[in-house]
């Protein structure tokens, strides 16, 4: 049947589409639950500092805040392009 | 002890009156005396499709402020027994809710009823989290289309965070999923996202499956909510949801193409969808 599927012209059903972007989506989403409220602006913050020394895209920068019963921590991941230099401002 | 519902959604229009009217209306039926509540302040709807917008006195604003006491707010179903609606107000802004006042309300009617279905609005602001937030269970109604996905997964975040069972370290509210304008064709043509979809997306369980209806218009268009008409897909199946919600394991139905029979395919359709 692939040879049909083929000649059919085989395109991706638009409703797998969907489920796979929903599904990088609420990842994302249930990752920041029970996050502080600051969160994102601390996030954005961060990226506007490390963007005045190193281009970097918007989603270059990931944020997560673990919390134990008694300690918490905060980390943060920054992707720098290939070639720092390069990127320098 | 009443049992406190919810009928949330994040995304505005995808069925959250039609079904707290529905379930409501089905509770009642089984013997359930139960009242469904309108949150929606400024834009009240619940009325309409309980067709009892000619009998609206008072409202929940009236109430909390003071200017009516409940039983006079309260408007008795014309149809069916056991049935109370709280109407919303239309004119006020919403900043006449408060959380004091609509606790008070909730435990005052705790104490007549079984069932307290509130009607939520849509977003996540203000209207919504007092809608959910005293809830015990809460029906995330859901259309099989991205936003509205993304959306009831957001409630979901408020439900077991920004909620009194999840502030005072209670159990959790219970979550389920209600899944409504399915349109099994388009489901079969890959261009709708399938109810296993959704379910994993979601990761709750699944109350019942709504197909995309006719009957539904046609109940708006009356006053009568839809459960009332038994013959129809969406009337069934509405039946099946309120019978989950009271613990009862009833197959799915409507999931499927509905394969039209050799006398309605004669007679060129005449099924009602
Ligand atoms: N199963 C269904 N089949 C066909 N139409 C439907 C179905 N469910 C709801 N509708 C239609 O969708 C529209 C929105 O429904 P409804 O008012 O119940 O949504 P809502 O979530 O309460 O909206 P809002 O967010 O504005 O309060 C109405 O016109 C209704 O008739
Ligand atoms: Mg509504």
């Amino acid at each position: 049947m692939r040879l049909l599927d083929f000649l059919k012209g085989e395109r991706k059903k638009s409703a797998s589409v969907a489920k796979e972007r929903l599904q990088i989506i609420v990842a994302h989403q249930r990752g920041q639950r029970g996050q502080p409220d600051y969160m994102p602006m601390l996030e954005q913050e961060l990226l506007e500092v490390i963007r005045r020394y190193v281009k970097v895209d918007q989603d270059a920068i990931n944020i997560s805040l673990d919390s134990d019963n008694d300690c918490s921590v905060l980390e943060l991941n920054v992707t720098l392009p290939n070639d720092v230099e390069d990127a320098k401002r | 002890m009443a049992k406190i519902i919810v009928v949330t959604s994040g995304k505005g229009g995808v069925g959250k009156t039609t079904s707290a009217a529905a379930i409501a209306t089905g509770l009642a039926l089984r013997g359930n005396k139960t009242v469904v509540i309108d949150f929606d302040v400024g834009l009240r709807n619940l009325d309409l499709i309980m067709g009892c917008e000619r009998r609206v006195v008072y409202d929940l604003v009236n109430v909390i402020q003071g200017e009516a006491g409940l039983k006079q707010a309260l408007i008795r179903d014309k149809r069916t027994e056991n049935l109370h609606i709280l109407p919303a107000s239309q004119t006020r802004d919403k900043e006449a809710l408060t959380l004091e006042g609509v606790e008070k309300v909730l435990a005052d009617l705790a104490g007549e009823f079984d069932y307290i279905i509130c009607d939520s609005p849509a977003g996540i602001e203000r209207g919504a989290q007092l809608a959910l937030y005293f809830a015990d269970e809460a029906v995330v109604v859901t259309n099989p289309e991205v936003s509205s996905v993304r959306d009831s997964d957001r409630i979901l975040g408020l439900l077991s965070s920004k909620s009194r069972r999840a502030e005072q370290g209670q159990d959790p509210i219970k979550e389920h999923l209600l899944i409504t304008r399915y349109n099994p064709n388009r489901v079969d043509d890959g261009d709708m996202l399938n109810l296993e979809d959704i379910r994993e997306i979601l990761a709750i369980d699944l109350v019942g499956l709504i197909p995309e209806s006719e009957a539904v218009l046609r109940a708006s268009n009356q006053g009568v909510p839809v459960i009332h008409d038994d013959k129809s897909d969406a009337g069934q199946a509405y039946a099946d949801t309120v019978s989950r919600l009271m613990g009862e394991d009833v197959p799915l139905r409507f999931q499927l193409v509905q394969k039209k029979g050799l006398i309605a395919r004669m007679f060129g359709g005449g099924n009602r969808r």
